[in-house]
């Protein structure tokens, strides 16, 4: 490694360092803003709050119906999870281990709705959801959600299965070893921690998703983070604490799932994805 | 020549049984992704009355939509030119951080937790009374607290809050990439510092910075949560998919809505296309200092 020891540079690598503080500083301070908003009694002009409480926590719970929003949220997040994971995996084994004309094509289309801002998309799908009388409902959250969720365990799941061995199949095959028992014993097994981390990062990004939900959410298909948007849309109307209540159960939903992905993934995985992108 | 041959010559050409798991997945992106833009294209030249092409003529006719575009861009350029020139430098001093874990996992929680709950932060943190300006007011930087919700600085800076993270990961991912030795061979050549970045790490970077141009761009430029809650969305910060949004769901006009979202893709494309094609004009090659 090397290090300059010149007066330039010193006052460089300090000016450098304390932007990368101020911004750490300040992202935390936005958090913070909401956690401690959260349990304050009141809190207007004053660094700190006034006081102390948990009480917004059960009025947010009343108030925008948490029990059945988070449920809901689950449920949504759950099933495209487990649609997009079985779909994406087999997408992905034949895109790794198969060379036909076209697969550049297909490649293309899977990368594409990670390229297009969600509502260019979005905004046409609902339409057609909506004419087909899917709108507001659960299913219809499910499958707008799958647009970019698929495609996402497909482009991470292609190095994972790149990086198994085929002879390792092949001599399974010659042990005579059916396509079921292959799978079971051979490919699952090896093929677990990619699809654990993959499929976690698509939970963290469906909890997340918000524009694509707004689209297509009815009063009762609601997940939390546009539960989240309407509150804080219609502010005024409501407590800021209570809000900001509902927005730290948000968090902690995600960031759940978050520490349980990073047991798997590094954190800049969850960006580099276009790292992986096989074409090009 | 019987079923088997056939079986056969396509095994050859790549297709067979485990081919066939493609389908699945590419029947659901079809249905999903490919006729949905068709239908959206298709309903975007079918307007609720006037010729083919109504809604596009509407929409750059009518200051209060056309200017939609200018404005998106007008916030997601800077960002990303900020967010990216930021970047840069940091991810070239982390790299040389043995710990960089406790880091980026810091930096990844904004990209997780979105934009909403970002929104709903920075509304508080930026407020009058919020801990930024009265920091500002403390040290005195300040007199009076300067407004930063509910105009462009907001939104401007829930884009840099999302944004930087988001630029920065995917820069470091590219500087780490980079083979040391190419440095130490500089340097040992007796390249300044300044010529190192100029003339060895610039080049060698130039086609991911391009990658992360785009994407960080592409996120810049769908901003629509903070836009309406951070910013000001009937003035400054109308950006093009608030228009989208307000044609197809609050007037109920799919078709206008759906021509927005066409012009919105193609704006994004262009922007793309235009980095993305600036790109081949810098050295394309191996990042690695190994031989052969």
């Amino acid at each position: 490694m090397i290090r300059d020891q010149g007066l330039a540079s010193k006052i460089w690598r300090f000016a450098v360092w304390a932007v990368a503080v101020l911004f750490v500083l300040n992202l935390i301070g936005v958090i913070a803003a909401v956690i401690v908003n959260s349990f304050a009694t009141r809190w207007l002009g004053t660094w700190l709050p006034v006081g102390l409480t948990t009480k917004w926590y059960f009025s947010a719970w009343k108030e925008f119906q948490l029990s059945s929003v988070v449920l809901v949220t689950f449920e949504v997040v759950f099933t495209v999870v487990i649609i997009s994971g079985l779909l994406g995996v087999t997408t992905a084994y034949a895109l790794a281990r198969r060379d036909f004309p076209g697969k550049r094509i297909v490649v293309l289309l899977f990368l594409l709705p990670l390229l297009i801002p969600p509502l260019t998309y979005g905004i046409p799908l609902a339409t057609v959801l909506y004419q087909l009388g899917l709108g507001g409902s659960f299913w219809g959250v499910v499958l707008i959600n799958l647009v970019p969720s698929l495609p996402f365990v497909v482009l991470v799941m292609i190095p994972f299965v790149e990086q198994i061995d085929p002879r390792i199949e092949a001599a399974a095959r010659v042990f005579g070893a059916g396509t079921g028992s292959l799978f079971l014993r051979i490919l699952l097994p090896l093929l677990l921690p990619g699809m654990l981390a993959a499929l976690l990062l698509v939970l963290v990004r469906t909890i997340a998703m918000f524009e694509l939900t707004f689209l297509i959410a009815g009063p009762t298909s609601q997940t939390l983070v546009v539960s989240l948007y309407y509150a804080v849309f219609a502010s005024g109307v409501r407590a800021g604490q209570s809000i900001d209540a509902m927005a730290v159960v948000y968090m902690v939903t995600t960031l759940f799932w978050l520490i349980l992905a990073l047991q798997f993934v590094n954190p800049s995985q969850i960006v580099a994805r276009a790292k992986q992108q096989p074409t090009t | 020549m019987s079923t088997a041959s056939l079986r056969t010559r396509l095994a050859v050409r790549g297709f067979d049984g485990t081919t066939l798991l493609v389908l699945p997945g590419l029947a659901v992106m079809l249905g999903l992704f490919i006729y949905p833009f068709f239908y959206g294209l298709a309903d975007s030249l079918m307007p609720k009355e006037g010729a083919w092409y109504a809604n596009y003529a509407a929409f750059f006719s009518d200051p209060f939509q056309y200017r939609t575009i200018a404005a998106t861009l007008w916030l997601a350029l800077p960002v990303t030119i900020v967010n990216l020139a930021f970047a840069v430098p940091i991810a070239f001093r982390v790299r040389l951080m043995t710990r960089q874990r406790l880091l980026t996992t810091i930096l990844v929680l904004p990209i997780t937790l979105g934009t909403v709950f970002v929104a709903d932060g920075l509304l508080t943190f930026l407020g009058p009374q919020g801990w930024f300006n009265r920091t500002l007011l403390l040290v005195g930087l300040l007199d009076g607290p300067v407004k930063l919700t509910n105009n462009y600085w907001g939104v401007f800076a829930s884009l840099v809050i999302t944004g930087f993270p988001f630029a920065f990961l995917l820069t470091l991912s590219y500087v780490t990439g980079i083979d040391p030795a190419i440095e130490q061979a500089a340097a040992t050549l007796g390249a300044s510092p300044r010529q190192r970045f100029m003339k060895v790490f610039l080049p060698l970077l130039v086609p991911g910075l391009a990658v992360t141009f785009c994407l960080a761009f592409v996120q810049a430029f769908a901003v629509f949560p903070s836009a309406v809650l951070l910013g000001a969305p009937a003035g400054p910060t109308r950006v093009i998919s608030i228009a989208a949004y307000q044609a197809a769901f609050e007037q109920y006009d799919h078709s206008l809505g759906s021509a927005i979202a066409m012009i919105m893709g193609a704006v994004e494309l262009i922007v793309v296309l235009i980095v993305l094609g600036g790109r081949s004009l810098f050295y394309r090659g191996p990042t690695g200092g190994t031989k052969g």
